[in-house]
């Protein structure tokens, strides 16, 4: 986090930790802190979720709309990535002040789910060429602990497997005019697949050694890290590098593996975690209040 | 360790003690008296002839005043407290240091020892080097002199104990959590020693570093190097702290030794876990009880 201000003593004490692979925490520099999920905590959004990772605090709501398709890709939807950086995560970011981390992490997920691997756009197409689904990703940061990027991916992707797009019953011509009947019944929907859809792996760089999941304090420390954009399936769908350090081009190869195999491992826990939960929520679907915990703890 | 993500349904509460009377708790909002025949104080609003609660926090009644005193608060200095600060800014012949209370508290150029230890007046050419002994960033260890009108602080250093932090970690705590207590810096039997702010920032370093000080406590010490071991207890003190704050544990020298000790079972890894964190915090909560009642 930019505005945050540490001693050379601490900056010593962090950058030594992270030389003998023994971080501030007690973590290896390979090792993330726990997280905690839950999804479809807004009720008037298609489909929300939560993350909490450490002091990292993310919302995320997603809304459908019809759009009409860019003429040049008839067949597919639209996404919309908007990050809202709330002044209550930090003073600096009242006013304008978060607008441009903002703009960077909408970028750089906007980049992420372009490839056609990560997220199969022509799903959300209702009319070739007429009407696509338009799905607006909403992603509110309540609070900052460092690791930002992919404490909003994983909550995005969460968000977008518990979005339900209301299905199209029927379509009326009327000359060049659309008209669409959707269902009545909200139970009537159908759900996105998100099998492909990457997550953000963040590689911060402090010292020599690169290491996952760095807090606020080591973020200070880092000169550059390098963000890799992993599904599932091992792809990497888009990379960049944040900071004004650089990496060497013998190590850059290392880091993209290590990169790699955690992507892999987080997608994973995601996917798990997810599971659980609509497991848990099936059980207690008889129960006639359906517990949702929110932010009362 | 893979990364690990758990639901909201699996969150871990600290199991409730047995306690005859519990405290009530007000919720911003909340009627707390009816009626106008109580004054209202800080904490209380008056809404159609009832004090409410403008704050989540314990109600307290004094004479005909009522105040609701927040669980969750920034920290309101007093005379003589030990603070934790770290300097955000300088300027003529003072330092702006944030001590998490609402405006920063001020350090006076005049109210540090110098580097050498002698005492004189300060002249201009102390003024013009003052960021030779503190810069932004840099972490101190105070004492708050004085409280001015408008409820911000006057520190002071001009003693052995206070000065420039060194190596170590900083841990933020709700100042409500800190126990009031004759001493706030404690030497562990482990190598470890904490100064427990009042404000609610707690610093953990390593005791050797402490020893090797000289005299005016500006000394800088970014060369020394910390053992790995002394590094795991200061991991391992840290962890045990932050799993106290998070189940609202008081803290202070007793608690943190009974939470280091419970710790020992586990990796230093496994302390940031909910259900380890929920472990140390209940068996030093019951430990403290138990504690407290064969006083």
């Amino acid at each position: 986090m930019a505005g945050m201000l540490l001693s050379e003593a601490e900056k010593t004490f962090i950058l030594r930790g992270a030389e003998s692979n023994f971080r501030v925490d007690g973590r290896k520099r390979l090792d993330y802190r726990p997280m905690e999920l839950e999804t479809d905590v807004v009720s008037h959004a298609s489909g929300s979720a939560r993350l909490r990772l450490a002091n990292t605090d993310v919302l995320v709501g997603v809304k459908t709309e019809i759009d009409t398709p860019f003429p040049g890709r008839p067949n597919e939807g639209k996404l919309e990535f908007f990050v809202d950086c709330s002044a209550n995560a930090t003073p600096a970011f009242e006013g304008r002040g978060g607008e441009e981390l903002g703009t960077e992490i909408s970028n750089s997920l906007s980049r992420a789910y372009q490839s056609s691997y990560a997220f199969d756009l022509s799903t959300l197409c209702i009319l070739p060429g007429q009407q696509c689904w338009k799905l607006y990703i909403d992603i509110l940061i309540l609070e900052c602990g460092g690791n930002l990027f992919d404490a909003v991916s994983l909550a995005v992707k969460a968000a977008l497997h518990n979005t339900r797009v209301p299905l199209v019953t029927a379509a009326a011509m009327d000359g060049a005019q659309v008209e669409l009947h959707l269902s009545d019944d909200p139970f009537e929907s159908k759900r996105l697949d998100v099998s492909g859809v990457p997550c953000l792996v963040t590689l911060c760089k402090i010292g020599d050694h690169c290491l996952v999941d760095p807090t606020a304090e080591e973020e200070v420390c880092s000169t550059a890290s390098i963000v890799l954009a992993v599904s599932e399936n091992a792809f990497i769908t888009s990379v960049f590098k944040a900071g004004v350090g650089s990496f060497l081009p013998q190590t850059l190869h290392e880091t993209f593996k290590e990169g790699q195999e955690i992507g892999i491992e987080l997608n994973e826990a995601l996917k798990a975690a997810l599971e659980r939960e609509e497991k848990e929520r099936e059980d207690n679907e008889k129960s006639p209040a359906i517990q949702r915990y929110g932010f009362l703890k | 360790m893979p990364p690990t993500i758990r639901l909201a349904s699996e969150r871990v509460e600290l199991r409730k003690v047995q306690d005859d009377n519990p405290p009530k708790i007000y919720t911003p909002g909340e009627v707390v008296h009816q009626g106008t025949d109580y004054l209202r104080g800080h904490g209380t609003y008056l809404d159609e002839d009832c004090v409410k609660s403008s704050v989540a926090g314990i109600c307290q009644k004094i004479n005909k005043w009522l105040i609701v005193r927040p669980i969750k608060k920034r920290y309101n200095g007093e005379v003589g407290d030990v603070v934790v600060g770290r300097i955000s800014d300088l300027q003529m012949k003072r330092w702006r240091v944030d001590t998490n209370a609402r405006l920063d508290s001020i350090l006076l150029l005049s109210s540090v020892n110098l580097p050498t230890g002698e005492l004189r007046r300060r002249s201009a050419e102390d003024e013009a080097t003052m960021r030779k002994y503190l810069q932004e960033g840099d972490l101190i260890c105070a004492e708050v002199q004085q409280v001015f009108n408008d409820h911000s602080l006057s520190l002071y250093t001009r003693s052995l104990k206070y000065g420039k932090l060194g190596q170590g970690t900083l841990v933020k705590v709700f100042p409500s959590l800190v126990k009031r207590q004759k001493t706030h810096f404690h030497d562990f039997p482990w190598g470890t020693s904490a100064i427990l702010g009042n404000n609610g920032y707690i610093f953990i370093y390593p005791t050797s570093q402490r020893s090797g000080k000289e005299g005016d406590g500006y000394k800088e010490d970014a060369e020394e190097t910390i053992t790995l071991e002394e590094r795991e207890n200061i991991a391992r003190v840290r962890n045990c702290i932050v799993a106290l704050a998070h189940y609202k544990q008081m803290l202070y020298d007793t608690s943190i030794a009974v939470a280091f000790e419970e710790s020992k079972k586990y990796e230093i890894t496994q302390l940031l876990t909910p259900e380890v964190m929920a472990k140390i915090a209940s068996v030093a909560q019951q430990s403290l009880l138990q504690h407290s009642r064969n006083h």
